[in-house]
């Protein structure tokens, strides 16, 4: 039986060979519906492994505190709701916590080489502790020059981008002087390449230098507290929480401030990704079924254009399941065929994508894994296609009468 | 005389086309005996391919029986009919009706695959066929790069597979020059010779009634007469 539909195999594989071009638009709406659904997951699958990567860097210990609605966007604070070093203090104290640091974010005036440009600048906490456990959590790295020190006061610290004409026509060197809001900093130090354009062209200065020039007074855009080690985060969040809204002076659920953790902000991009991906591979699943109604057009244009070798095959000894297997086999190979080629695009498709990502975004946001169970399932699934489409004529050619089909021309 | 191989008893076939009834056959009665070689002779519109669908268990008939090998085929279902066509009967088609995907040696084989006892050794018995056929050095060329006389040895060959008893040839050289049409029945006849095959040749070309020990004339869907040849 088994060498049978080996042979089986044989015979479709032939058939397929003899009608290239027909096999090839058939399989069009296969090829396409494939194509779209491994690459839609595969990179849905590498933003998540990137957001997972990111946020293991923060390290699974922090906490971010930060004022409602600005947890993205700390710079961008347009309302009353501040947190401060009030705020800091109370963290600090909080049981749990090891340390914690403030640091502030807002768009500044920046002019180099008679060129002016608005960026972000960052204030920046002096205590070098702090400051490492901000970079740490920013995944902030010195290339050259180096990091603040105790007593810095007019000094910047440079994203990746101002190493490369970008914004000003020419690079910023060690050494230079710019302007941020009409005052004049020193540069001593630029960031690695993160491949985020707000980090890599941010600029940080220390945070008191910041309060002055910005005018912000005590006010921070968002504080990271890491955790004792050992400790569980979700129920040291838990008692921040409960500090801050008895020092800040609001019930519970009426909260003016968030605090989260590496899990809940990864899990929260997870899903919006998760709810994305499913509606677009919806979509794709149309082209599927598109697919497999082309493929039965083309096998009931087949079995009426093999009427004759239909007959003749039952006159050589056919029963009708062989017949059936036959054209079920057949249908089924058109499937994977465009399975296997929807698959070939896919891939291409997402490792291409990547490749781009990575040159005109940069390396941290797209991770792809090409998965072989889901590929090979993905295959598994095309073939099954094929054949369903299949059945209902592969069932015609099984019932015709062997002395009409014989004499069909 | 050896036992029968094939009875025909009392067959009618009927076809209803609307208010009309179309007799085919009516009433043939017929016994073919073992290793008989035996000519179904008629002009077209005769009943011959009908007749020849109820010998070849493709059809059954509308009234009356038919026997192989003294077993009522009338009362089989399609897949137990397709069973004993596959192992009792070899046909030959006027268009050879090989499949054009398939090299010779593949469309030889093909009729070993519905059978249940595929085996390896059915490979060697289709190389021996096609070099019994003079085509040894053909047997991975398709139909299309082979000469009608080639094409319907490689037919030959492919309704000996499975050993048949029996060999049903349907105007065998009506698509052949006369010399391959020449080579074709030389063929038939030595079957019928060395190995004891039954032939039962359906054609209108009185020519090939000469290889046939027995002729049956068919006019109108009855046997008009039957001739005795002492060759």
């Amino acid at each position: 039986m088994s060498s049978m539909f080996h042979q089986y195999f044989l015979l479709a594989g032939k058939e397929f060979k003899r009608r290239k071009l027909r096999s090839l638009l058939t399989l069009i709406g296969i090829i396409i519906g494939v194509a779209a659904i491994v690459s839609l997951i595969t990179l849905g699958q590498g933003l998540k492994n990137a957001i997972d990567d990111q946020f293991d860097a923060l390290g699974k210990d922090k906490l971010f505190i930060s004022a409602k609605g600005n947890a993205l966007t700390p710079g961008l604070t347009i309302d009353a709701v501040k947190i401060t070093e009030d705020d800091l203090e109370v963290v600090k104290q909080t049981s749990g916590i090891k340390r914690a640091a403030g640091l502030i974010y807002s768009t500044g005036r920046i002019e180099f080489n008679e060129i002016v440009r608005y960026n972000f600048v960052s204030g920046m906490p002096e205590e070098s502790e702090d400051r490492a456990l901000v970079g740490e959590a920013n995944s902030y790295k010195i290339m050259k020059g180096r990091s603040f020190e105790k007593g810095d006061r007019y000094r910047a610290v440079l994203g990746y981008s101002y190493t490369e004409p970008t914004f000003f026509e020419k690079s910023i060197e060690l050494g230079d002087t710019i302007i941020i809001q009409d005052r004049d900093f020193k540069v001593i130090g630029f960031l690695e390449k993160i491949g985020s354009p707000p980090d890599d062209q941010g600029i940080q200065i220390p945070l008191d230098i910041y309060a002055s020039v910005f005018d912000t007074g005590d006010e921070l855009g968002i504080l990271i507290a890491q955790t004792d080690s050992g400790e569980n985060v979700e129920f040291v969040a838990a008692a921040v929480e409960k500090d801050l809204r008895n020092s800040r002076d609001v019930e519970e659920g009426k909260e003016d401030f968030t605090v989260q953790t590496p899990q809940q902000l990864a899990g929260s991009f997870a899903t919006i990704l998760d709810i994305v991906q499913v509606v677009l591979v919806g979509i794709a699943s149309i082209s599927l079924l598109v697919g497999g109604i082309g493929i039965m057009n083309t096998m009931y244009t087949a079995v009426l254009q093999r009427t004759r070798e239909i007959g003749v095959l039952k006159a050589l000894g056919a029963q009708n399941k062989h017949i059936l297997s036959l054209f079920l086999v057949e249908s089924g190979l058109y499937g994977l065929g465009g399975g296997f080629l929807g698959v070939s695009i896919g891939v291409s498709l997402a490792l291409l994508t990547e490749q781009l990502f990575f040159v005109f975004v940069g390396p941290a946001f797209l991770s792809i894994e090409i998965n072989m169970f889901f590929i090979l399932g993905v295959l598994l699934f095309s073939f099954i296609v094929g054949v369903l489409s299949g059945i209902a004529p592969a069932y015609g050619a099984s019932k015709l009468n062997p002395v009409d089909s014989l004499r069909y021309e | 005389m050896t036992k029968p191989i094939i009875e025909i008893k009392d067959v009618w076939k009927t076809y209803t086309m609307g208010d009309n009834i179309l007799h085919v056959l009516k009433g043939v009665n017929l016994t073919i005996h073992k290793k008989e070689f035996i000519a179904i002779l008629g002009p077209s519109g005769s009943g011959k391919s009908t007749l020849m669908n109820q010998i070849g268990v493709l059809d059954i008939p509308t009234r009356g029986k038919v026997l192989l090998d003294g077993h009522d085929i009338s009362t089989l279902d399609e897949s137990e009919l397709a069973k004993i066509r596959g192992q009792k009967i070899g046909f030959i088609f006027q268009q050879f009706n090989l499949i054009p995907t398939l090299s010779a040696l593949e469309n030889v084989l093909l009729p070993t695959l519905f059978q249940d006892d595929s085996k390896e050794e059915q490979k060697e018995r289709a190389m021996m066929l096609l070099t019994r056929m003079g085509l040894a050095d053909r047997t991975h060329h398709k139909p299309s790069e082979l000469s009608g006389g080639q094409q319907q040895r490689v037919a030959i060959a492919r309704a000996l597979i499975n050993d048949p008893d029996i060999i049903l040839a349907d105007e065998p050289t009506g698509n052949l020059d006369s010399a391959s049409g020449k080579d074709v029945m030389k063929m038939l006849t030595d079957l019928h010779h060395n190995e004891g095959k039954t032939i039962i040749l359906v054609t209108h070309d009185t020519h090939l009634i000469n290889y046939s020990k027995r002729t049956i004339y068919l006019k109108d869907g009855e046997i008009e007469k039957i001739t005795n040849h002492n060759r």
